[in-house]
């Protein structure tokens, strides 16, 4: 991989022994992907601070500064972090100290992520502490490379904001914090960004669970490629693309999409697929629609619900307003709870605005931060949750060893309301 | 003795019995880091342990914690041995760079065809070869 002589001297140590352990890792991680050069990022957003059993090890051997030069910079030796050369944002995290009393969550491990953010926090690291920058204030430009992770964002990023970013992780966006570098493949060349597959859909899709569905089906279409849907489809607003995102990057791994008319670099269908044919198309009709409703259901057979989960990933204020609707005037279950993930910048709106009273009128939490999956965490002695998003899902069954039902808002909340599912596909 | 060629994505040799995916694999949400397991309910893999194995697989799938949970193998001594796929993406590439074992992609045979789980490979990805030895049938 050619390296400028700017990045040469990172690698060579001009720039201190942290930033020589991140170049070098971008060059490993570069050779890795058979990468010829490397491009300028000024927008990155990793995970630093969320808890785990090695980060907690890590730091009771040698603070955080072992912690990121091993985790993010995958580098055995003692390191100072300096400050982030490049802006740069945490993800979602585990669960902070307002959650202690709601979600069984060990209190260590929020003692942990407290100094994880205060030390973090003073190098520049912005704690966004959301799945969604995109919702928060972290909205790039079309055409702006960045170094994301979070599989979710980064599909949307791609494909609703045109900005260009791989899916990276954990490593590549700590090295790229430090150096405002990341290799320049895949998503951030223009022939690695049109589309590879046509999706023909023959059913209405015009709304959030809807979107859901056609997500999960278009990744298992598409596998890690980009597909490009046309057809009987509603103008979608940002949390159906959300949704549709989240699930395609779920069922495949899809870090671009193009929906013809729609998203910024698909003006025409023709140049969804650049200089490419339009290949034939798959169809998307009744009977897949039903198919991917089905597997979505298939880690469920109780149709007793102990946990109803809303907000994956985190919730718009619009979301968040619409469950507030659904719950005005209600009282969950008492054997059920019910959580709202969301940004934690979006719950001071929501709190301004009577929403979250609304929902814990009824009985139901909005939390920041985090969400189950992430934390490894449910109400104690859930086995049956109910979920509007594909993506939790297909996830939490894993995770936490629950059953699983996958549905609209309405039939969640009357989940939550009861106990019990009562959900079909209309 | 089966041979294919690729290219190196970590360099180095590894030598040991192969576990094989004809599915993608999921790290965050698919895999166990603490015990080295796949944790995916319809995964066809489901229930099984990679530690001190060659990993065969198509590609990875999922979420950008990939790399992370494989890195979290190695730091809790549950991690393959080595990594042989058929379609490099970044979450695989970085997921080998941080697993730190010998990898090899791009092969001119699908890797998940040729290899058996419980076939003897050898990666050698300095020279881009992978050489398979299989299991005598029962």
């Amino acid at each position: 991989m050619g390296l400028t002589d700017e990045e040469k001297g990172m690698l060579d140590g001009a720039e201190g022994p942290a930033v020589a352990a991140a170049m070098d890792l971008l060059v490993r991680y570069g050779q890795a992907l058979d990468c010829e050069r490397l491009c300028d990022v000024r927008n990155v957003a990793g995970t630093m601070t969320q808890p785990s059993p090695v980060k907690a090890r890590l730091v009771s051997e040698g603070g955080w500064n072992r912690a990121f030069a091993v985790i993010n910079l995958d580098c055995d030796d003692d390191l100072e972090i300096p400050d982030m050369r490049v802006p740069t944002c945490q993800l979602q995290h585990g669960f902070g100290a307002d959650a202690a009393g709601i979600v069984p969550y060990p209190a260590g491990n929020i003692a942990l992520q407290t100094d994880a953010e205060a030390f973090y926090g003073r190098r520049g690291v912005s704690i966004l502490a959301t799945c969604t920058p995109y919702q928060v204030g972290n909205i790039p430009v079309r055409g702006e490379h960045c170094a994301w992770m979070e599989s979710s964002a980064v599909i949307y990023a791609n494909s609703v904001l045109g900005a260009r970013t791989n899916c990276e992780g954990g490593a590549s966006t700590g090295a790229a914090s430090l150096t405002g570098k990341i290799p320049c493949w895949g998503n951030h060349l223009d022939q690695g960004r049109h589309g590879t597959h046509l999706i023909d859909v023959r059913v209405p899709v015009n709304d959030f669970e809807e979107w859901g569905m056609l997500g999960y089906f278009a990744g298992g279409v598409a596998g890690e490629e980009r597909p490009v849907i046309t057809g009987d489809l509603g103008r979608p607003d940002l949390a159906e693309l959300k949704h549709f995102g989240a699930a395609a990057a779920t069922s495949g791994g899809v870090e671009m999409y193009h929906i013809p008319g729609i998203t910024p670099e698909a003006p025409t269908l023709e140049a969804a697929f650049g200089p490419a044919a339009v290949p034939g198309a798959t169809g998307y009709g009744p009977a897949e629609r039903r198919a991917v409703y089905e597997a979505l259901n298939s880690q469920g057979s109780r149709e007793d619900v102990d946990f109803v989960l809303l907000g994956c990933p985190h919730a718009s204020v619009e979301q968040i307003r619409r469950a507030a609707r659904a719950l005005d005037g209600r009282r969950l279950s008492p054997g059920t709870e019910l959580w709202l993930m969301v940004p934690r910048a979006l719950k001071d709106v929501a709190d301004r605005s009577g929403y979250t009273e609304v929902i814990e009128r009824a009985g139901g939490r909005v939390l920041g931060d985090s969400c189950p999956a992430m934390s490894r965490a449910a109400p104690a002695g859930t086995r049956v949750f109910a979920t509007d998003s594909a993506k939790q899902a297909h996830y939490l069954p894993a995770i936490l060893g629950i059953e699983a039902w996958f549905g609209t808002l309405d039939e969640c909340v009357d989940a939550a309301v009861t106990g019990r599912w009562r959900g079909e596909l209309k | 003795m089966i041979t294919i060629r690729g290219r190196a994505v970590v360099p180095g040799t590894a030598e040991g019995e192969a576990l094989v995916s004809r599915e993608p694999i999921s790290g965050w949400g698919g895999i166990d880091p603490a015990r080295g397991v796949i944790i995916e309910p319809r995964h066809e893999l489901f229930g099984r342990c990679f530690t001190g194995k060659i990993l065969v697989f198509p590609s990875a799938k999922g979420s950008s914690g990939w790399s992370g949970f494989f890195q979290s193998t190695r730091l809790l001594g549950t991690a393959p041995i080595g990594m042989v796929f058929a379609r490099v993406s970044t979450k695989s590439a970085l997921g080998a760079v941080v697993t730190r074992v010998p990898a090899i992609t791009g092969l001119d045979a699908d890797p998940c065809e040729v290899i058996k789980t419980g076939d003897w490979v050898r990666i050698d990805a300095d020279r881009g070869v992978v050489e398979v030895r299989p299991v005598p049938p029962p």
